[in-house]
């Protein structure tokens, strides 16, 4: 006989009401890092780089704190990596993250990085996953569209607003020339950007932060088989550029002339 | 075998940007020894695909589809590259082609490379050039799947015509539900969207305050150009979030990109880079726009820009 106890229930109905949000967070490098290719410049030069969190995935990690604060949420962050991602992950927690799940193999492409994910959604039932439009590394700008698409959930990209009532949710879309006021229902996943919080919210983490991250639960989950669909095979510098040609102030009708004949832009 | 473009428009009349990417299918498709098709929604007239390239027109029309909806939208597609046994589908790279692309990727179970910038280097193993590390590089990406989906960057490729005519077919996909309502949408109208300009005017805190800016206003109206704005400005509330461009606002990849007042950090460097020339106004002539720029203009930005925008209204007189 299936006996279900007083708190037993109402742990259930706790558990409904209160939001599941994981925050997919990408180790990239910090934006004033040189960037520099190795081993015949197929591989990204990690010497010397400082990683941060991916700006796009903060905004989404601060907005998910917001609703962990003023709503009662838990907030999960993810990552697809190596140990050597472990900081920024601890970092996130830091910030007021409940708990971290790591990936154990290296992210090579957008859509086997959106598999690993789609299937910790699948597993963990999140309501709301949240990640940035891009890391600011390979730009790929397709990991939480591919999530959306895997699990089968609503998706919002450029998503620069957003406000949750039980499972409704109205969100508002940056569009070219303007934006775009949308509403739809949880399960939902956006590719967040700053607007769904401003610069001056993001958080620094403070001593306590950092002391009771260390504390946090961070589970390495070995991954599923997920082939890369794409491979990057060489990288690039842009070619050094050419000195400056400087006009005087008062001689507007030459950078006029050169726009025009020489640039070819005007 | 044809390769399927996505050519956007907006009230019934197609975008600049569905030119660009129908010349770069049609790139694709002499290198693969095949033929174009466009997916068009709701368009009046298709036939100006066909200078570029276009041998057929998919032209879908039903209400439902003036407003875009990214799920809808990329599962017409996936309908319609099913329907011509398409290997590789061109897209661009405006906020709404990015928002279903990769909707269409799991659908189509498609390799897809974003903001592209040249045709293939190579056909097989397909192989594109794209920008990564925010501009500061370029990777090459090879697409291991049998259907390969290519984003193509705004002002990159161009547009490339060509002679020909192309055939239009009606064409009545099934709708999928969408799961997402638009209530309303809040648009500039009669002003250049920075996604689809050639010419970006930006301006920062150089300016001083909100109320100077009646002059860039008027220096982009001349050059039919966007404006823009730097971080701090938009930060300090001078101008509306949607102007700011760099690494944390908008992309911006213009052919010209007129910096005034922009000291040039790093963050605001790297989102546009993309663009292929940079003139940059300047009091301080110590300023690292002065690295990154092409032409250059030390001098107080209230003295120059009236003063350029009167040469250059003497000089489109003229042409």
């Amino acid at each position: 006989m299936l006996v279900i106890s007083i708190t037993d229930k109402i742990l259930i109905c706790f558990k409904l009401l209160i939001m599941k949000i994981l925050v997919c967070i990408s180790h990239v490098p910090d934006t004033t890092s040189k960037i520099n290719f190795s081993d015949n410049n197929t591989k990204f030069d990690t010497n010397g780089v400082q990683f941060v969190i991916n700006p796009n995935d903060e905004f989404g990690l601060t907005r998910a704190m917001w609703f962990k604060e003023k709503q009662g949420a838990t907030v999960t962050v993810v990552n697809v990596g190596g140990p050597e991602t472990e900081p920024t992950l601890r970092k996130a927690l830091a910030i007021g993250a409940d708990a971290a799940i790591r990936v154990n193999t290296v992210a090579t492409d957008g859509f086997s990085v959106a598999k690993q994910l789609a299937n910790v959604v699948k597993d963990g039932g999140y309501d709301l996953v949240i990640a940035g439009r891009e890391s600011i590394d390979y730009n790929g700008g397709m990991v939480p569209g591919m999530i959306a698409g895997l699990t089968s959930a609503n998706f919002i990209n450029n998503c620069i607003g957003l406000e949750i009532e039980g499972t409704s949710v109205k969100a508002i879309r940056e569009i070219d020339g303007g934006k775009e006021t949308l509403s739809t229902s949880l399960p939902l996943v956006i590719g967040g950007q700053k607007g769904l919080v401003e610069e001056s919210d993001l958080r620094i983490p403070n001593m306590r932060g950092i002391m009771m991250a260390r504390q946090k639960a961070l589970n390495v989950l070995e991954p599923i088989d997920a082939n890369a669909e794409t491979t990057s095979t060489k990288f690039e510098k842009p070619a050094p550029k050419g000195a400056i040609k400087l006009v005087s102030p008062d001689n507007l009708d030459e950078l006029i002339n050169l726009l025009h004949n020489e640039a070819k832009v005007i | 075998m044809s390769v399927l473009v996505y050519t956007e428009s907006e009230q019934g009349k197609f975008k600049k940007v569905a030119f660009e990417v129908a010349s770069y299918a049609k790139a694709v498709a002499n290198q693969l020894g095949t033929t174009v098709t466009a997916i068009a929604m709701n368009v009046n007239d298709t036939s100006q695909l066909a200078m570029y390239g276009v041998d057929k027109v998919l032209n879908v029309t039903n209400t439902q589809l003036d407003n875009f909806n990214a799920k809808i939208y990329a599962n017409i597609i996936k309908q319609a590259a099913e329907k011509e046994s398409t290997k590789v589908v061109i897209i661009g790279s405006s906020a709404n082609s990015k928002y279903l692309a990769p909707l269409l990727a799991v659908e189509l179970n498609a390799g897809y490379a974003s903001n592209v910038i040249e045709a293939p280097s190579n056909i097989s193993p397909f192989t594109v050039k794209r920008t990564a590390f925010t501009n500061k590089a370029f990777e090459f990406t090879q697409i291991n799947t049998d259907v390969k989906i290519v984003g193509v960057s705004n002002n990159s490729f161009g547009l490339v015509e060509s002679s020909g005519s192309a055939t239009a077919e009606a064409f009545s996909p099934s709708l999928s539900e969408s799961g997402i309502n638009i209530e309303s949408v809040d648009k500039v109208t009669g002003k250049v969207s920075i996604a689809d300009a050639e010419i970006v005017v930006s301006a920062g805190r150089g300016l001083k305050g909100p109320e100077n800016w009646g002059m860039i206003e008027e220096l982009a109206s001349v050059l039919g150009a966007a404006t823009a704005c730097s971080k701090p400005v938009s930060d300090l509330g001078w101008r509306p979030h949607g102007e700011h461009v760099g690494q944390t606002g908008k992309p911006v990849a213009a052919n010209l990109y007129i910096a005034i007042g922009i000291s040039g950090a790093i963050q605001h460097l790297a989102g546009i880079n993309a663009s292929k020339v940079k003139v940059v106004i300047n009091t301080d002539s110590e300023a690292p726009f002065f690295k990154a720029a092409d032409y250059g203009v030390i001098g107080d930005a209230f003295e120059v820009v009236p003063r350029l925008v009167e040469k250059l209204k003497a000089f489109k007189a003229q042409q």
